[in-house]
């Protein structure tokens, strides 16, 4: 329990800071924009309780909104995803297996499984962050390019980062 | 109550999406100009359909008499026609006009929401910034002055009505300057207050009250004419009141005033604050 938190504290500081020092200024024009910072919702521990996640994903989005100057917003895109994390768990994990799983991470469930798992929470937040920015049903094409553009971006990056700290755990 | 309780807690995680997305969207909405103006914008663009679906049912009602008063004003246009004058002169040439310069052009709009009854009246008509109309243009119907443009969107305007206390239009009335106002004491939407005018004169009832040269309407334009003329509480100033030549109740096509010189005009004033 100690070191899950240990583990998570660090991981929110460096994933944030990561996020608005370095990826804020990256981008391919206006169309593909990398949020790695929600790596760190991903990577929550399959037993935390639903009050707790929510206020965490909501904590690391105003985090970030604070510092892109939008108040509000990635905190929206960070609940959505919440939400989407725990039907997604309930629908694919099951129950009794969560006490040699600490957490959902590329090394313990197996590349499959994460893959899925990366590119079905990152839409959804990308979907609700990008459309909630344009705020207009009148250019949802374009938003919707945004959005499969910068999530192909994300998901890519959160590979990278998976893959860096790779460990492999017998289950 | 029990089975409300297990009923929220068996799906938590619905309820506190539905709580954190209405907090996070409330932090939105009110912290970031762009999402707050798309809001109101698009709760304005559809109180203003509405008013136009409303207005183009009840404008059914008020048919007859919009006629006539087209007719009249068509028939007042026609008494202006060159073909309507006798020519005395025998001989004719053609000149190019380069004395006389157009300095004010008018854009007809429909009124689609109007008001009399309030203390600040308002109106709404259906030309906006597409059709280059701007903040501070004056609005007059074929009878005389209506008010000042207050706010634009892409195809509405609101109107600052005369029936507003914090309009102050200059008029005058037999050669002297005065401001016109309304809601001093009288909420009337039939007569307004003209203040100002020195009381050592006597106006007669029955003068014509026009806009003076330093309003923004051309100078001329009808306003209405005097009812009452006194002197109250010893005052410096008459306390003329004027009977507006516009029925503001039944108000159905205005004119917006583009002044096509008010640029230069705001220009030069501007350069006088300089120095």
């Amino acid at each position: 329990m100690g070191r899950a938190l240990i583990i998570n504290s660090i991981r929110f500081i460096v994933l944030i800071a990561a996020q608005v020092f370095l990826f804020k200024n990256l981008g391919y024009y206006n169309l593909s924009i990398p949020y790695l910072y929600i790596l760190f919702i991903l990577l929550l521990p399959f037993g935390i309780p639903n009050t707790l996640l929510f206020m965490l994903a909501f904590f690391a989005g105003i985090t970030v909104d604070v510092f892109y100057d939008t108040l509000g917003l990635n905190a929206i895109a960070c609940t959505v995803m919440a939400f989407v994390r725990i039907v997604f768990i309930s629908v694919t994990v099951q129950r009794d297996g969560f006490d040699n799983e600490p957490e959902p991470s590329l090394g313990i469930m197996g590349f499959r499984w994460f893959v899925f798992y990366a590119i079905i929470l990152t839409f959804f937040h990308h979907l609700i962050l990008f459309s909630f920015e344009t705020f207009k049903f009148s250019e949802l094409g374009f938003t919707l390019l945004r959005v499969i553009l910068s999530t192909f971006f994300t998901v890519f990056l959160i590979l990278i980062t998976e893959f860096a700290f790779f460990r492999k755990k017998v289950r | 109550m029990r089975n409300l309780w297990l009923f929220i807690s068996k799906y938590n995680a619905f309820f506190l999406l539905v709580i954190f997305f209405t907090i996070s969207l409330i932090l939105l909405v009110n912290n970031n100009s762009y999402q707050r103006a798309s809001v109101w914008n698009s709760s304005n663009q559809l109180a203003g359909a509405a008013y136009e679906r409303v207005n183009e049912f009840s404008s059914y009602l008020v048919l007859g008499k919009t006629n006539d008063s087209l007719a009249a004003e068509n028939a007042r246009l026609r008494n202006l026609l060159k073909s309507s004058f006798y020519s005395d002169s025998i001989s004719q040439k053609t000149v190019q006009d380069s004395l006389l310069k157009q300095q004010y052009t008018y854009t007809v709009a429909r009124v689609i929401n109007n008001s009399v009854h309030q203390k600040n009246n308002y109106l709404t008509i259906n030309r906006g910034s597409r059709h280059g109309i701007k903040k501070g243009m004056g609005v007059i119907a074929s009878s005389g002055v209506v008010g000042i443009i207050l706010n634009v969107s892409a195809n509405f305007s609101t109107v600052r009505s005369l029936l507003h206390t914090e309009t102050k239009i200059s008029a005058s009335v037999e050669g002297n300057i005065g401001s016109l106002v309304w809601g001093e004491g009288n909420y009337d939407s039939r007569f307004a207050l003209l203040k100002d005018i020195q009381s050592h004169l006597t106006i007669k009832k029955g003068a014509r009250v026009i806009t003076s040269e330093f309003s923004l309407f051309p100078p001329g334009t009808n306003v209405g004419y005097v009812t009452e003329s006194d002197t109250r509480d010893g005052n410096s100033a008459l306390n003329i009141q004027v009977k507006l030549d516009t029925d503001f109740a039944k108000l159905q096509y205005v004119y917006v005033i583009i002044n096509l010189l008010s640029e230069e005009q705001l220009n030069l004033e501007a350069q006088n604050k300089v120095e």
